[in-house]
């Protein structure tokens, strides 16, 4: 495809509509990637409109969410912790698709379209893990080679879904470079891609990087804020006041904002008190993207740190930038303190161990819920807990918390 | 109007030579006396790394040297204002990321480099696409900005990219990151080739060329090599002296 081939319009009268052709939201977004990498992501660009506006892709998507992730996952109203609350909470039950994330429905179209663009193998970054065994999943489910790049703190703090990622056949590298981080997986996984690039796909586990990552990625997710939206009026006969999601590049979030952008719900992403993008950073370009970043006076990309592997992101998908720029979305963040409270409140009242990156939007819920009584809140549950029992468990040892 | 890099670059063309433009990671300690070395030795310009937080199109040497002159306390200010004191008589070329001229600004960024006394620029990760508010201010301070060109381009594309070359071309030699290869990659003289055969301007092969041998089969198709990872090694484990004795190596392996 040429740069100037004007292509079809998506969604073209909601706020959350296709990037230009430049792949912007607004300032935010672009494509800076070296230039050996240019073309791939053009192709990709016309893979997937291509992909997206065919009927059988769509079919074939929608069917594979259904038999093989479990979609739709259920909308749970959470009456106990309501009531703790005083307001009424809906719960988008992501935790219970297969491999226990958000991640996979984006995972299983990038692997669809991988295929019939005809590449055999996939790389992925991850941090939590969760994108990385989704990645894992769908390669082996599609008969696809992956590798996966971890930073190496995260190898350590996420051990059982290393394991589990190796299980199923994928290899895992563990990053030894920068922040040892998610930041880092990504730049390696980039380096990995701009060698590969003729049989790899890039299998990109957020609504960030380079054009079309963020816009492709979240039409994977918007599944979530589809279901939710109607989930929510055919319980409530109404749409909800305020829908919350957690936010480390935004994915589990833009996709169930874009189920409701449109409505009067107001729209709130949480970010992790040392990964705070939105509220700390300033515009900046890494990853592909130009978006909000935390870096130091010169431009240095600043490392996050939180307890949750998953949100550590010093940067956020574009599109979030943007809707927070025009004020549709808001960004707060919460302390580790908090989320850990939060993880354990969730536990003992709902008997639901959420994951912690997910704990970020209960926790902000509690901390908040006295502004909001009597509203109805959707809450993006985007994963579970299991992944993080081993963490916590010497997190509230060393609390004196746990005997 | 041509600047001085690239006019320095079109002379050695003339002259039936090939340009020798090796790289230093500013801030890596004795990184001022390598460049000295290097430029006694026989380099024709080069390439002043400011080490940057995510440097995605460099392998592990670079990525370390980066990682500790950054350690050490290295700005982009750091390493423009020891410029100067350099003394070289050849033409020096800033290599860095995007994000460190966006944060500072396009014209106050580009300000600085000439202040520095700094010809030319080379960003691997702004694309054609994306240069435009960088290359203005570029163009109106005189500073050269380097396009790069990969062997994964369509043929269509390298005209676009070539026409908006200042200083040299860079092309890039392979499907990868910059690091040392055990042989040159048939990518590296057939890009080279493909440049040559639509433009003009100067064009040097970079990213996985090793060692003299490489050099030389590279400067038979281009018009002149950048050594990378070669150098930066020889600094990192040998110190300044290696890297002048390195130099002179490659020197006389394309000269022959
Ligand atoms: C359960 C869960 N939620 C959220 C995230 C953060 O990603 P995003 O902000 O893209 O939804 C992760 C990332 O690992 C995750 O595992």
């Amino acid at each position: 495809m040429t740069d100037t081939a004007l292509p079809p319009k998506f969604d073209a009268e909601s706020i959350m509509t296709e990037p230009d052709l430049t792949g912007r939201f607004g300032e935010f977004g672009g494509r800076f990637v070296p230039e050996t990498l240019i073309p791939a992501c053009q192709e990709l660009d016309a893979g997937f409109r291509d992909a997206w506006t065919d009927p059988s892709f769509r079919e074939e998507f929608a069917t594979i969410l259904r038999d093989y992730a479990g979609r739709p996952s259920l909308l749970t109203e959470c009456f106990r912790l309501g009531e703790h609350l005083g307001l009424r909470v809906l719960m988008k039950r992501e935790d219970l698709n297969h491999t226990g994330s958000h991640k996979i429905n984006n995972v299983l179209g990038q692997a669809m379209l991988a295929k019939r663009m005809g590449k055999t193998r996939l790389v992925a970054e991850t941090g939590a893990g969760q994108h990385g065994v989704a990645s894992a999943t769908a390669a082996a489910l599609m008969g696809l080679e992956c590798k996966v790049y971890m930073g190496e703190v995260d190898v350590e703090r996420q051990a059982l879904n290393v394991f589990r990622m190796r299980l199923l056949g994928a290899e895992v590298e563990a990053v030894q470079s920068g922040s040892r981080t998610l930041k880092d997986a990504v730049n390696e996984a980039m380096r990995d891609w701009v060698a590969t690039v003729g049989n790899t796909h890039y299998c990109l586990g957020s609504v960030m990087g380079p054009h079309p990552y963020p816009w492709m990625v979240r039409q994977f997710h918007r599944v979530i804020g589809d279901e939710a939206r109607e989930q929510c009026r055919a319980l409530t006969g109404d749409d909800p006041d305020v829908v919350v999601a957690c936010v480390g590049g935004g994915s589990n979030a833009i996709g169930i904002f874009s189920g409701f952008v449109d409505t009067r719900a107001r729209l709130v992403g949480v970010e992790p008190a040392g990964g705070a993008a939105v509220a700390r950073g300033v515009p900046g370009v890494v990853h592909g993207m130009r978006s909000y970043l935390m870096q130091d006076e010169y431009g240095q990309v600043e490392e996050a740190k939180s307890i949750s592997a998953g949100l550590d992101y010093p940067g956020v998908g574009p599109e979030h930038s943007y809707l927070s720029s025009i004020g549709r979305a808001e960004y707060p963040n919460v302390t580790d303190d908090e989320v850990i409270e939060a993880f354990k409140l969730l536990s003992r009242i709902e008997g639901i161990i959420p994951a912690l990156e997910p704990a970020h939007a209960i926790a902000w819920l509690v901390r908040e819920a006295h502004t909001m009584r009597g509203q109805t809140v959707v809450l993006n549950l985007s994963g579970r807990g299991d992944k993080d029992v081993s963490q916590m468990m010497d997190v509230l040892t060393a609390r004196g918390e746990l005997a | 109007m041509t600047g001085r890099l690239e006019a320095h670059l079109r002379e050695i063309r003339s002259a039936g030579r090939k340009a020798l433009v090796p790289y230093i990671t500013g801030g890596y300690p004795g990184w001022e006396d390598a460049i000295r070395a290097a430029a006694a030795n026989g380099a024709d310009a080069i390439e002043i790394g400011i080490p940057f937080s995510d440097p995605v199109m460099d392998g592990p040497v670079i990525q370390q040297a980066s990682q500790a002159a950054l350690e050490s306390g290295t700005t982009p200010q750091s390493v423009l204002e020891a410029v100067p004191g350099l003394d070289v008589e050849i033409p020096l070329v800033v290599m860095t990321y995007y994000n460190l001229v966006h944060h500072d600004g396009h014209r106050r960024f580009a300000h600085r480099m000439v202040e520095a006394g700094i010809s030319g620029c080379i960003l691997p990760d702004l694309p054609l696409e994306e240069s435009e508010p960088w290359t203005r201010a570029a163009d109106h301070e005189g500073i050269e900005t380097v396009m790069l060109a990969a062997p994964t381009a369509p043929d269509e594309r390298l005209p676009r990219i070539a026409a908006r070359a200042r200083g040299f071309l860079y092309s890039v030699g392979l499907l990868g990151v910059t690091g040392e290869r055990d042989s040159l990659a048939a990518s590296a003289t057939a890009l080279a080739a493909r440049l040559k055969a639509i433009t003009d301007v100067p064009v040097l092969v970079g990213v996985g060329v090793s060692n003299a041998q490489q050099a030389y089969e590279v400067s038979r198709v281009a018009d002149g090599v950048i050594q990378g990872a070669s150098v930066v090694r020889r600094l990192v484990e040998s110190g300044p002296d290696a890297v002048g004795d390195y130099v002179a190596e490659v020197r006389r392996a394309i000269d022959s």
